[in-house]
This record gives C-alpha cells, sequence and structure tokens, in this order.
C-alpha cells in the first residue's frame, strides 16, 4: 500500500505513562509545605525515605513505556492485550482524560470516545433529555443534536420509552441509547472500550456493522479495545498487541490474535503457588494449593488419544470433609471449554499435606492451546456449593485430535469441543 | 511497519490536536470552550431538571428558602441585635442582601468540591473541565435573578410608598457588579477545586472558610455602622463588601462607595481568575491518576 497517500488519523511518538504506586504525594498539606520549604531553603526534605532517589522504579510504574503508532483515516483499529498491559492508558491519553508523563500524539480530526456507557446519563432524566446531555459532553451542539435526534431515537430501539427517566430502562435499553448518540456524532476519530459486552446479540451486529460502515463509507477511524476476539475479528482490518506497556505486534488482525494467544502460553510442565496469595473473591480458603505438575512429563503437548497426568499437591488449612473437585478447561483467551468434576473423594485434618494424582481424558478437545483453572470446594444443599480454593494453573496443548488429518478444525465457528463422531442409524439413497 | 519512508514531520500533515506532558494552559483552549457552551447549557438545565424531581415544593424552594432566611435574619440581627439598615425596609434589605451574598456563596462552594464530585465523569471522557464551575455560576446567577423576582415584588410596593428611592445611575451598573461577583466566585471556586483535588485538608476548611467570609462582609448590616478603624480597613479589604455596597447604593440609594476599594476588589477578581484558570488547566491534566 502506498502509505504516501494516505492520512494520517492519530500520530503517537514514544508515548510514556508513569503512575505513582502507593501513596502518592505526602498525603497533607503540612507535610508539603514543610518539603516545600525545605526545598526552598535547599535543606534535605524532612519527609523524604531514607535512600529514596528521585523515580525510584519501586515506587512507580510504566503503564506505557515508549509507544509508536500511526494509524491511517478509515482504519479500524484492535487493540488487544492482557489486563495491565496498556490499552486503556493508551486509550485514556488519545481520548485526554490524562495527561502522558513523556512523548507526543497527535490527533488529526475531533475524537469521540466512549470508555464507559452513557457517561453523563442521569437517571433522574428522560430518555430524550439524556441524548441531549450525552451529546453536549461529547461535543456537539443542541442544533447538531436535534438535527439528528429521529436517527438516534431509532437506532436505539427505545421507541415510546424515550421520554421516561432512564433509571426505569433495562441495561440493554441503557447500552442501546448511548450507543446509539456515539455512533451518530459526526467526529473522525472514535475510540471504543470494550462498551458492545453488553447489550443483546442482534444489536451487537447492528453496532459492528455501523462502525465498519462508519470506517469504509465515511473514512472515519475506529480504535477498539476488546477481550472477545470475535468483535475484533469482525470489525478490525489492523490489530495491536499490547505486552506490558509496549506494542509487542502491529498487523493483520488473525496474526495478532495469534501473537496474543501465544503470549499466554507457558511450556512448563509445573507450576509453584506457594508464594502466591489466594485471589481476593474467596470468601473462605480452606485449603492452600503448593504445586500442580504433569509429573513424568518435560514438555506439556498431549495427543486427544492420551491422558493427562495431573498432580496437585496442598495444605488443608482446617478440617475437611468430602472434598469436591474441578478442573475447569479454558482457552487461552479464558473462554470456558469444559469442565471436569470429581465428588466427595476426600476428607481430611488440618495442617496434613496431601498429593492427588489425576488422570485426565482429552478426547473431546479439539486441537489447539488451553489453560487449566483449579477449584476445591464443599457442596451443600441443593447442589449449592461453596469454594474453598480457586488456582489459575498449567496450560497445555493439544497436538493431534480426532479430526487430525481429515479436517482443520474451525473452532472460532465450531466450538473447542469435538463431540462424539456421530453414528448413523440408517442411510436410504432413493436410487 | 508504519516507519514510513514519509519525509513530513506529523506537524506538516495539516490541522492536529497534540497531546503532550506540558502543563501550560492549551493552546486554544478558549475556542474549544465556544463549542462546548451547549455543554454549559445542559449542565444548567440538569441541575434544575434533578434538583427539584421527588420534593413537594419543587422550585418553589429557590424562592422559599431565602425568603425564610431573610425572615430570620429580620429577627435576630433587625429585632434582637437591633441593627440598623440604614432606614431601608428590613425585609427588603435581607432579602437583597442575602440574595447577593447567596450568589457569590454558592458559585464559589459549589465549585470547591468540583474535581472530586465529578471524578466519575472526568474519568471516562474528555470535555473541557471549566464547563463545569461556569456552569455552576450560571447556575448560582439564575437563583439569584428567581428570589429578584420576590424582591421586586416587595421594592415595588415599597417603592410605591415612597420608603425607598434607588440610585439609578449605579443601578445600570449592576450588570458590571454581578459579572464581577460572579468572576470572584469562579475564581476563587476553582482555586479551591485545585486544591482539594490535591489537599483533602481544604475541603474541610471550606465548610467554615463560607461562615467567616460572611461576617466579615456587610451582608447583615450595612458598612456605615462600622466606625473607622482596622475593622473597617479590613472589610474594605475583603473584596465582596464593595459589589454589596454598590448593589445596595444601586437599589436603595444608601451604600458606601469607597473608591480605592472598589479597584482593589477587582483586581483581586482578575487575579483570582487568572491564577485559577492556570492552576486549574494544570490539575485538569492529571488530577484523575491520583483521585
Amino acid at each position: 500500500m502506498m502509505e504516501k497517500d494516505r492520512t494520517p488519523a492519530i500520530i503517537v511518538r514514544g508515548l510514556k505513562k508513569e503512575y505513582q504506586i502507593g501513596q502518592i504525594g505526602n498525603g497533607t498539606l503540612q507535610k508539603d509545605i514543610q518539603s516545600w520549604w525545605a526545598r526552598v531553603r535547599g535543606r534535605e526534605d524532612p519527609n523524604r525515605k531514607i535512600g529514596d532517589r528521585e523515580r525510584l522504579s519501586g515506587d512507580s510504574l510504566m503503564a506505557l513505556n515508549g509507544v509508536d503508532l500511526t494509524v491511517w483515516q478509515g482504519e479500524t483499529l484492535g487493540i488487544i492485550g492482557r489486563n495491565g498491559a496498556g490499552k486503556s492508558t493508551l486509550l485514556k491519553i488519545l481520548s485526554r482524560i490524562t495527561a502522558p508523563t513523556e512523548g507526543r500524539a497527535y490527533l488529526y480530526g475531533k475524537v469521540t470516545s466512549m470508555l464507559e456507557v452513557g457517561t453523563g446519563f442521569h437517571g433522574e432524566m428522560t430518555g430524550r433529555e439524556n441524548i441531549y446531555m450525552n451529546g453536549a459532553i461529547l461535543g456537539m451542539t443542541r442544533e447538531q443534536i436535534r438535527s439528528r435526534i429521529d436517527d438516534i431515537i431509532e437506532f436505539s430501539e427505545i421507541g415510546d420509552y424515550i421520554d421516561t427517566p432512564v433509571k426505569r430502562y433495562s441495561s440493554g435499553m441503557y447500552v442501546k441509547l448511548a450507543f446509539a448518540v456515539a455512533s451518530h456524532l459526526d467526529s473522525e476519530i472514535m475510540i471504543m472500550d470494550e462498551v458492545l459486552a453488553v447489550g443483546d446479540m442482534s444489536f451487537q451486529k447492528k453496532c459492528l456493522s455501523q462502525m465498519r460502515y462508519a470506517a469504509s463509507r465515511e473514512n472515519r477511524t475506529v480504535l477498539y479495545v476488546s477481550h472477545n476476539m470475535n468483535t475484533i475479528r469482525e470489525l478490525c482490518d489492523r490489530c495491536i498487541v499490547m505486552d506490558a506497556g509496549k506494542i509487542i505486534y502491529d498487523g493483520d488482525t488473525e496474526r495478532a490474535i495469534q501473537v496474543y494467544m501465544d503470549a499466554g502460553f507457558s511450556d512448563s510442565t509445573e507450576i509453584d503457588f506457594s508464594g502466591q496469595p489466594h485471589p481476593s473473591y474467596l470468601a473462605s480458603p480452606r485449603i492452600r494449593m503448593l504445586r500442580a505438575s504433569y509429573p513424568g512429563k518435560d514438555d506439556c503437548a498431549f495427543r486427544s488419544t492420551d491422558r493427562i497426568p495431573l498432580r496437585l499437591e496442598w495444605v488443608n488449612l482446617t478440617d475437611l470433609k468430602d472434598v469436591c473437585l474441578r478442573v475447569e478447561i479454558l482457552t487461552l483467551n479464558e473462554d470456558p471449554v469444559g469442565t471436569y468434576v470429581l465428588y466427595d473423594f476426600y476428607s481430611g485434618e488440618k495442617d496434613s499435606p496431601v498429593r492427588l494424582d489425576l488422570s485426565l481424558d482429552p478426547a473431546c478437545l479439539s486441537e489447539g492451546s488451553y489453560l487449566m483453572k483449579y477449584a476445591f470446594f464443599l457442596r451443600g444443599a441443593g447442589g449449592s456449593m461453596v469454594n474453598i480454593e480457586c488456582r489459575t494453573g498449567l496450560t497445555f496443548e493439544i497436538i493431534s485430535a480426532r479430526h487430525s488429518g481429515k479436517l482443520v478444525w474451525e473452532s472460532r465457528y465450531w466450538g473447542n469441543t469435538v463431540l462424539e463422531d456421530i453414528r448413523i442409524l440408517s442411510l436410504t439413497d432413493g436410487k | 511497519m508504519t516507519d514510513e519512508k514519509d519525509i513530513r514531520t506529523p506537524e506538516e500533515y495539516g490541522d492536529y490536536t497534540l497531546i503532550d506532558p506540558s502543563m501550560k494552559p492549551r493552546k486554544g483552549a478558549w475556542k474549544e470552550l465556544l463549542q462546548y457552551r451547549s455543554l454549559i447549557g445542559m449542565f444548567v438545565k440538569r441541575e434544575f431538571l434533578v434538583k427539584y424531581k421527588q420534593t413537594v415544593l419543587g422550585p418553589i424552594w429557590i424562592v422559599l428558602q431565602p425568603f425564610l432566611m431573610s425572615l430570620a435574619y429580620m429577627f435576630i440581627f433587625g429585632g434582637i441585635a437591633r441593627i440598623q439598615t440604614e432606614g431601608i425596609p428590613k425585609i427588603l434589605f435581607y432579602l437583597g442582601s442575602n440574595a447577593m451574598w447567596t450568589f457569590f456563596s454558592s458559585s464559589l462552594l459549589s465549585n470547591a468540591n468540583v474535581f472530586t464530585s465529578y471524578a466519575q465523569l472526568f474519568g471516562k471522557i474528555y470535555f473541557p473541565r471549566i464547563t463545569v464551575p461556569i456552569a455552576n455560576v450560571v447556575i448560582s446567577l439564575i437563583q439569584f435573578f428567581v428570589v429578584m423576582v420576590l424582591f421586586a415584588g416587595f421594592y415595588i410596593w415599597y417603592l410605591a410608598k415612597g420608603e425607598v428611592a434607588g440610585s439609578w445611575t449605579v443601578f445600570a451598573l449592576l450588570p458590571a457588579i454581578l459579572i464581577q461577583l460572579g468572576a470572584l466566585g469562579l475564581g476563587c471556586g476553582i482555586i479551591l477545586s485545585s486544591a482539594t483535588a490535591k489537599y483533602r485538608d481544604v475541603s474541610i476548611v471550606i465548610q467554615f472558610l463560607g461562615q467567616i467570609w460572611l461576617y466579615a462582609t456587610p451582608v447583615l448590616f450595612p458598612l456605615s455602622s462600622i466606625p473607622d478603624g482596622v475593622m473597617r480597613t479590613l472589610m474594605l479589604l475583603n473584596p465582596v463588601t464593595q459589589p454589596m455596597e454598590l448593589f445596595r447604593l444601586a437599589v436603595f440609594g444608601q451604600g458606601t462607595f469607597v473608591p480605592w476599594s472598589c479597584a482593589w476588589s477587582v483586581l483581586v477578581t482578575a487575579t483570582a481568575v487568572c491564577a485559577g484558570w492556570r492552576i486549574f488547566s494544570r490539575v485538569e491534566k492529571t488530577f484523575i491518576d491520583t483521585v
């Protein structure tokens, strides 16, 4: 492509963003004045910790660490990466919510950002009033909104409820209204952060096609962050992968998704949990996992005809009765594929170290890479349960499955589960 | 791959908005503010739409509250403390003074916590942040005018009885006086809001600052009741004193005009607005990282 002839929408040069972590400033006016007074007199700052040098890296985090990027007009750029990779920080800087620490960005045109659904909506105001409010926040004048309000209302599918306070709306209606306003702005650059995750399927499709239309016909530029690879595939013709504040890949969407997926894969056959705290959502941990491993294996590649040997080691934190275990299988993007369950397999005493060897049958998995999660739980009455330990565990790869050699499995359409082959009861050929 | 062989620098592609770490007010900020003028209108409208929903009396509160306040002042300061009001009917004196003071103090106080109370919105979307403080001043001004309608009712009554007479030359200056008072509230308000964004201590101070400032201003008594001396000089250094006295001079024909104090008040206002704008522009860039 002749990049020379294209017009840029966004140029980013050496963008960095540093966040202070932990305590910010001295917290109180008194100490800041003390520090300031000490600086004025050229004395040592009394509030500085001993040995604390300028920009101590332990107290700050580089959320963006040198990003260079050129986005051309009419492009739909996907941004993917793990949580904390810097995607949101990049969007926040480009949408001018916060300033960078270093570097520059040039925006050629008006920017509309949707980092949240229904920003500025007020529950007490009606849908119509909120359209005006939201439009004004996004930079539209009253006349511009008035000339477009019928299109917006029609697109939102809200219909007669438009004059009802939005606090009475369902969350779906709320999203629809918000997206309808944002997509009817005449801004050259649209920045979206996973806002389509809510709302029903048909509306999601409508939003995606609206954005594609905006990009291809009206030559608008779309930046879209999502964890949902399907919407990324559908919308974006170019994709960047971010990791640790940097762009690690920039180019074709399919390749980018592959790079992103592979980045989550680790080759290790053993994982040590002993230094890690329990996940914060776990209300009552009663087991502490120490280790998970594939004993006797030196890689984590399996055939679907193999058995996966899995060894789990843990310590009981209390006396336990009838412990159950789930081994959840997910794609590297953390979409669930299926779960193995082991019921009431163990009762034990406090502080005793336990080792469990298991054998998992991966017969129903398609070729690809997977992630395991381990969840110990206790069953209650009526099928309820309480998790007592949860960990994200080992990854593994299925290198040869039932379909291998016969068919290239399109897991993005067919799923990652290969069901039992179909058995024919009878086949009548009329001829 | 976007490492183009193009010899053009980013600046040469045409008009652009620059994002950089600079802490100075952005060039073209005023032009941008003009583009967002409907947003100021929407913030004002939202305030009135939302504030009085689910209240029984609704917008009547705008006049009822200052009216009751003025009645209370009348009994406490006029009746019990027997403060003279230069022959002006007490209800008029307190209603007018109170409306002026409320215009200033609500311009100031409603802006003092802008950053903390709008953190949610500011963290999700960009628009010129200054629209919020400006809208707050406009809201205070509208409330002032609503109270003025009630005031006008009493005023015409006393005017017909011949108990008051305005000074019409000063009356023509009232718009300028109101603009100055609003600007002073805005300037001080955005300085305070920038301070509260960093030091939460300030938001505690502000609560009684408003009270103290009220007593340091001739609101509940005329300036003429303060004898010459340190007290009077201090009061004349208060930038709200002259707008208050000039208001009374305009509508009642009674008030003390002190030229130096008036000039001082304008100077303080201009300084507060300029300094406020600079500090506010600085804080708005990154406050969201620390809030």
